[in-house]
């Protein structure tokens, strides 16, 4: 009777007063606890020998440079990714062949490993134990404890954030549009540019956004292939574990919340893009290999 | 009718396993063959040392316990998402991703100012004699906020997805909230809450960031096995790293399996229903 009648909705299972109340209260007094507290707390601590002294840890040359080299890293790192992302949904949307389930699968792999795992294999690649260690030095080049070796582990550990935003988008979009394009006389590059990457745009954003957010942040990876060198390889996030260290607690909180600025625009970046259609088909987006469930027919 | 080909498959896959043999399979093949090269014995040797498996313990068990909180704050921070609305709600449904957006480094140094004997939450603990930072209960305090959303992302849309209907039947037949909750609802969320623990499981026991600050780093008690592995690094034991480290990439592949097959099965759960 009532429901459709009175318009009101029966109530649901948990809709009573008390255990809405109660739910509710447990749940933001944990939130705020657990994630509210420590982004208070670090601005706090950067703040606390006053505005002049934050500006004076931030002005630091060390810190200064370190900012820079983060900087670096993802301008080179996150391009490369964002092709390498593009490169990688084309093929395994676009077309069927055999192995394209498992390469979908080695993709993910360097989200569920762990970023120190990341970086050890690293350096038995390019390290003087590892297999091009000895040549690489022979011919004087440095990977390890350089640039280089900075932003190949950054790769690694970002390697799948673009493709897995558009691999399960540019599946469900199927292929009809841009079989249209091609009969039509479209070339496969006009193609791409104007008919997939317009549907994919804000996916792809995306993608770009979390990855940057990442190679900028990534800690464990980077410190065992860079050496930390102050003022040399040392990466945002490095120098602060450096400063908190060295007990310059200001100063590392006030390195770690530039950090914490990114994290915040990041969200809210995520939040004004899974409005525009996003990441919404993996609400998982930051977290889980689920292209491969996606992928998989009804 | 013939499918029509599109151009671009052998530039797209070509960039695609040159960059994956490069960037994923070399490194990794690189450890593996660095961990074979030791020889069985000195592997197992290794590997099974009283300092790797207190390591594993550490690990595991704080993972443990940090998935089991996840799972029941989790669940509940998807249920409140779903079902109520309070003002403030979207900025928590945002902010629920801040772990993952955060740099694990700064979480660690937050969460250690936080949890350490003179931090806001560390001095009344400390005080009725619960010390948290530098002891086992800061590692799971660090891998519970770093694993945080998973469960809830995984739980929130089977959740915004469940047919009403279901309740109203189980309703109209007269069970409690309770036990509608017990017999109906959760059974139907239980792929869904597994991907998840097993998502946050898998994560807690690959994290390093967050929890060396945290940790306190004593060996047998409070050293977890990434840092074991790390530790072994500086002290240039390089086959003991691999060792231990390949002992780590073995896990996570399991780790990636069991997680793909709960995944899938959580699909075609919510699927068929």
């Amino acid at each position: 009777m009532s429901a459709a009648v009175t318009g009101k909705k029966p109530p649901r299972v948990g809709d009573s007063p008390a255990v809405r109340r109660t739910l509710i209260t447990l749940v933001l007094l944990v939130g705020a606890v657990l994630v509210l507290a420590p982004l208070i707390v670090i601005f706090v601590q950067a703040f606390s020998l006053g505005l002049s002294a934050f500006a004076a840890a931030i002005g630091q040359p060390d810190t200064l440079h370190a900012i820079f080299l983060t900087v670096v890293t993802a301008l080179i790192a996150v391009p490369i990714n964002t092709a390498f992302g593009v490169a990688a949904a084309w093929a395994v949307t676009k077309f069927d062949f055999p192995g394209r389930r498992l390469l979908i699968v080695i993709i993910e792999i360097p989200f569920s490993i762990s970023p120190i795992v990341a970086g050890v294999a690293y350096l038995f690649v390019y390290g003087l134990q590892g297999l091009f260690g000895p040549a690489l030095q022979a011919a004087d080049i440095k990977i390890l404890f350089a640039l280089p070796g900075i932003v190949l582990a950054s790769l690694f550990v970002t390697a799948p954030f673009v493709a897995r935003e558009l691999i399960p988008l540019m599946q469900a979009q199927g292929r009809d549009l841009e079989e249209a394009a091609t009969s039509l006389g479209a070339s496969g590059w006009r193609t791409f540019w104007s008919v997939t990457l317009p549907n994919v745009r804000w996916a792809l954003l995306y993608g770009v956004v979390l990855c940057n957010a990442r190679v900028m942040g990534e800690f464990g990876a980077v410190s065992v292939v860079s050496g930390n060198i102050r003022g040399q390889t040392n990466t945002l996030p490095l120098h602060i574990e450096l400063l908190y260290h060295d007990y310059q607690t200001a100063g590392a909180f006030a390195a770690a919340s530039i950090l914490t600025v990114l994290a915040v625009v990041t969200i809210i970046a995520k939040v004004a893009l899974e409005r525009r259609g996003a990441g919404r088909r993996s609400r998982v987006s930051l977290a889980a290999p689920n292209v491969i469930a996606e992928g998989e027919k009804p | 009718m013939k499918r029509r080909v599109l151009p671009g498959l052998p530039l797209a896959l070509g960039i695609t396993i040159f960059y994956v043999a490069l960037i994923v399979a070399l490194p990794l093949g690189a450890l593996i063959f660095k961990a074979a090269s030791l020889g069985l014995d000195d592997y197992w040797r290794i590997i099974s040392s009283n300092r790797a498996l207190a390591s594993y313990r550490v690990t595991a068990g704080s993972a443990a316990v940090a998935t089991v909180f996840n799972l029941v704050f989790g669940m509940a921070l998807a249920w409140v998402l779903v079902r109520y609305n309070f003002p403030g709600k979207r900025l928590v449904d945002a902010i629920v991703d801040l772990p993952f957006a955060l740099p694990t480094a700064v979480a660690g140094i937050a969460l250690t100012t936080l949890f350490a004997a003179n931090g806001w939450f560390g001095a009344p603990l400390a005080a009725i004699g619960i010390p948290v930072a530098y002891t086992p209960l800061g590692i799971m305090v660090a891998m519970a906020f770093t694993s945080l959303p998973f469960v809830v992302r995984t739980v929130q849309p089977v959740l915004e997805d469940l047919d009403p209907a279901l309740e109203e039947a189980a309703q109209s037949l007269g069970g409690s909230d309770w036990t509608i909750f017990r017999k109906v609802i959760l059974p139907l969320l239980t792929p869904a809450l597994l991907a998840g623990v097993s998502l946050s499981f898998a994560r807690s026991l690959g994290e390093f960031g967050a929890i060396i600050f945290i940790a306190g780093n004593q060996p047998m008690q409070t050293e977890i096995t990434a840092l074991l592995a790390f530790i072994r690094l500086e002290e240039y034991d390089y086959q003991a790293a691999a060792a231990i480290a390949s002992v780590l990439l073995i896990t996570a592949f399991v780790m990636l399996a069991v997680t793909n097959l709960l995944q899938a099965r959580a699909l075609r759960y919510t699927q068929r229903s």
